[in-house]
């Protein structure tokens, strides 16, 4: 019973979501006899909200009392699960994750319909119009391809467990947070697409976007520091990027939404790029979908597969087809009409983020190029990966030029500016940079991208706080703040993966029990090996004593882990933190002789990757708090002269 | 440069680099593609024509029985690639997946070396019961069992 009820609140969304379309429609045409229908636009998204989490809320249900009877359950968990992995098995999977998608979405729709007031009433219409119209599609995929509450009879005894890697906590929150951010740029995609249908591309309708992009990037930010994090000590391999197509695919909307959040505040606080921001906007959630369709319509492993089972992929094919296509032709057609922003020249703050926009696009055209490669390859039954070789070298082309102008971008004015007024805290960036090249270069000849990116690191690290330089710190917008601290994050994250690819030492040994390992400023001992259990794996525990340049030893416990549903080995590594980096142990196979194999890395500064990646992610969570807070007392100011009116009006006529 | 140009031609100038950059970005992907994009191969084509010895390429294909050997350094693998119709040996340093054993599929990472040893950097094996690495999917699971059977007898 309670499956179906899930069922039914979808359906009802769909419903309301088609309700909503036709609403918006009519809102747009903005005809008084259609007023009325017009008006459930709003109640339609709200009330679509809530039924969507209910449904979500079904099928958490579902698994945490692990419903053998419902497909989805017994094909994904198992009753000997802990808890939170059952509840996180809800969207480890195709259908959940989906529905968590369509979920976000209705929510994202509902906020937007209950908050917003700033739009003019028929952009409004048209965004919610088109919030619907994209949610109507995702609802359609759902029910017609993927029914999550799909009934399995007769229910099996048990059901088939979760994969083991991705029993892990960072699965729990790691899906959720990139569906936020994805489906936060579709809010972005459905105001331009408003926007573009009424021509009102302006400031106002930039900044009513801004929050929504600037929440997406911040979600998508932590959701890609978050699945960084999570492969690097799951995978048991010690890298923490591997240009994966899923890595990629969400890297792509971000590298968009990076993109995007600059030329929205280009377009806000100057009114320029007015048609560029907008065409990002529709680019920005097609990565996203895009995204979603590699990751869910199985074409990644191979196109084979893909051809298997092709209703799901062609579908999601389809819903892109529509949706992208016509947001291209819309931008195609009105792109016209969108009257020229006012001018700048090159040397300005506006010139600096063009740069940065063109440079993003560039990569982003990169990443897209190599992911798609290999698919329109074995199209030809070519076979072939693409992996670190090209995009190292080839994104790094214009990273680079990229971070020397985000050093020195934040200083120029806006409209226009002159060289020689910023000449000389240029030429001081530019010495530094020097010296550290340099120092870097002779104390240690380390390959030309880390060099490059170290001594970059440390020019961003030092240009980011040059915006603060003659302020008064306690008077300055939270927004200027979010922007330094974002900006500081990227010279951190630079500086932790340029460190880690120039001095990571490894060490992979076969040791005997009391046998020494020594890898960079670590000793290792084997202290032992025993077997221990879990509640559904078993695991070899490696018991590894640790000391950091002789001192203290501390105790590490490497395992490899072997869990019985489904039948699958995991690699546990151990990790020691450093401020100065992080030595990384895993324990591998025993050979013949009884020795075991044992994999040491030290990887200086590594974690900095990841503080940085989380200062980024501040630093946009502070830029947000600063805009909404003046969204909020212009909002209350507005109110306050509104009554104060009231208070007039009455006062005359008493 | 900011003085004496129109802010016309200047915003026209913007356009231009931005333009150039794009396309640029456009072709040096595809150039870059084309020269390190890392291919697939199976033991029967890179005995026929093997790629230079600093070419990354993938080899697939079946783990021979009775192939698998380790060194007295504990750490690095010997073992045999097939496919019935050619036989490349491999050399391996690392921890080998759960996964990876005698007659079942693999795909190992790495290069060619000039003495006709495959050097591999990384190997992927099965991760379970339903799992193929991508590449072995290609072919049929008979053309697979046929060629595991061919090694085997």
């Amino acid at each position: 019973m309670i499956a179906e009820l899930g069922l039914v609140a979808l359906w009802l969304c769909a419903a309301l979501a088609g309700l909503q379309l036709v609403a918006g429609i009519a809102g747009l045409q903005g005809s008084a006899g259609l007023a009325g229908l017009a008006m459930l636009a709003r109640p339609a998204a709200l009330v679509q909200a809530l039924l969507c989490a209910l449904s979500f809320g079904v099928l958490l249900y579902l698994f945490a009392v692990t419903d053998l009877s419902v497909n989805l359950v017994a094909m994904n968990s198992h009753s000997d699960k802990p808890m939170i992995f059952k509840l996180s098995g809800s969207f480890g999977n195709h259908e959940g994750s989906m529905l968590l998608w369509v979920t976000v979405m209705a929510l994202a729709g509902g906020l937007i319909a209950a908050l917003e007031r700033r739009l003019p009433e028929r952009t409004m219409m048209a965004t919610l119009g088109a919030q619907a119209f994209v949610a109507l599609g995702f609802y359609a995929f759902l029910l017609l391809s993927s029914n999550p509450f799909e009934r399995l009879s007769p229910a099996p005894a048990q059901g088939n467990g979760l994969n083991p890697l991705l029993q892990d906590i960072g699965l729990a929150f790691h899906p959720p947070t990139l569906y936020f951010g994805y489906v936060g740029l579709s809010v972005a995609f459905s105001i331009v697409v408003g926007a573009l249908l009424t021509r009102q591309v302006t400031p106002e309708f930039a900044r009513v976007m801004r929050p929504w992009i600037l929440g997406a990037w911040v979600l998508l930010t932590i959701g890609i520091v978050a699945g960084s994090y999570w492969a690097y000590y799951e995978l048991g391999w010690g890298g923490w990027w591997f240009w994966d197509p899923v890595e990629n695919a969400a890297l792509m909307p971000w590298l968009a939404a990076t993109a995007l959040l600059h030329s929205a505040s280009v377009l806000a606080s100057r009114d320029a790029l007015r048609a560029w921001t907008v065409l990002l906007g529709v680019i920005a959630f097609s990565m996203s979908m895009l995204g979603t369709f590699l990751v869910r319509s199985g074409i990644l492993t191979s196109v084979h597969a893909f051809a298997v089972d092709p209703e799901r992929g062609s579908f999601i094919l389809a819903l892109l087809t529509i949706y992208i296509g016509g947001a291209l032709v819309l931008f195609a057609l009105r792109a016209g009409t969108v009257a020229e922003g006012e001018r700048f020249t090159v040397m300005s703050r506006e010139g600096a983020l063009v740069v940065n926009n063109v440079a993003l696009s560039a990569i982003l055209g990169i990443v897209l190029l190599g992911t798609l490669y290999p698919l329109l390859t074995e199209a030809f039954d070519v076979r072939v990966s693409v992996g670190p070789p090209y995009f190292n070298p080839v994104s790094a082309i214009f990273v680079l030029p990229m971070l020397v102008v985000l050093a020195v971008g934040p200083l120029l004015h806006w409209r226009r500016d002159s060289f020689a007024r910023i000449r000389p805290m240029f030429l001081a960036l530019v010495g530094l940079g020097a010296v550290v090249l340099l120092g870097v270069w002779l104390w240690s000849g380390i390959a030309i991208l880390p060099l490059l990116g170290i001594t970059l690191a440390a020019m961003v690290a030092v240009g980011s706080l040059l915006p603060l330089r003659g302020r008064n710190l306690r008077r300055m917008p939270l927004a200027v703040w979010g922007m330094v601290i974002a900006h500081f994050g990227v010279a951190v994250a630079l500086f932790g993966m340029a460190a880690d690819t120039a001095y990571q030492q490894e060490r992979l040994v076969a040791a005997n029990v009391g046998d020494i390992i020594e890898v960079g400023p670590w000793t290792g001992t084997l202290a032992g090996v025993v077997p221990v259990s879990g509640p559904n794996w078993q695991s070899i525990e490696a018991s590894l004593a640790v000391s950091y340049k002789g001192g203290e030893p501390i105790m590490t416990h490497p395992q490899a882990r072997a869990f019985w549903s489904p039948p699958t080995e995991t690699s546990e590594v151990a990790l020691v933190t450093r401020w100065n980096g992080q030595l990384y142990a895993a324990l591998g196979n025993q050979a013949e002789d009884g020795r075991w194999q044992v994999r040491l890395w030290w990887k200086p500064f590594v974690t900095w990757i990841w503080y940085g990646g989380l200062l980024i992610a501040l630093g946009g969570a502070i830029a947000l708090m600063g805009r909404l807070s003046v969204d909020l007392r212009r909002r209350w100011a507005q109110r306050k002269i509104a009554d104060r009116k009231v208070d007039q009006a009455e006062r005359a006529a008493g | 440069m900011t003085t004496g140009i129109k802010p016309k031609h200047q915003r026209l100038v913007l356009l231009v680099i931005a333009l150039v950059a794009l396309l640029g970005a456009g072709l040096l992907a595809a150039w870059a593609l084309r020269n390190q994009a890392n291919y697939f191969y199976l033991p029967q084509e890179i005995v026929a024509d093997a790629p230079a010895p600093d070419e990354a390429v993938r080899l697939g294909g079946m783990v021979e029985t009775g192939s698998i050997r380790t060194d007295a350094d504990g750490i690095t693998v010997h073992f045999i690639v097939g496919d019935g119709a050619a036989r490349v040996p491999v050399r391996f340093t690392g921890i080998v997946p759960a996964l990876f054993v005698e007659d079942s599929g693999v795909v190992a990472e790495g290069s060619m070396g000039t003495d006709g040893t495959f050097i591999a950097s990384n190997l992927l094996a099965k991760h379970d019961e339903n799992y193929m690495p991508s590449e072995l999917e290609g072919m049929s699971r008979e053309e697979v069992r046929e060629q595991v059977e061919a090694t085997v007898l």
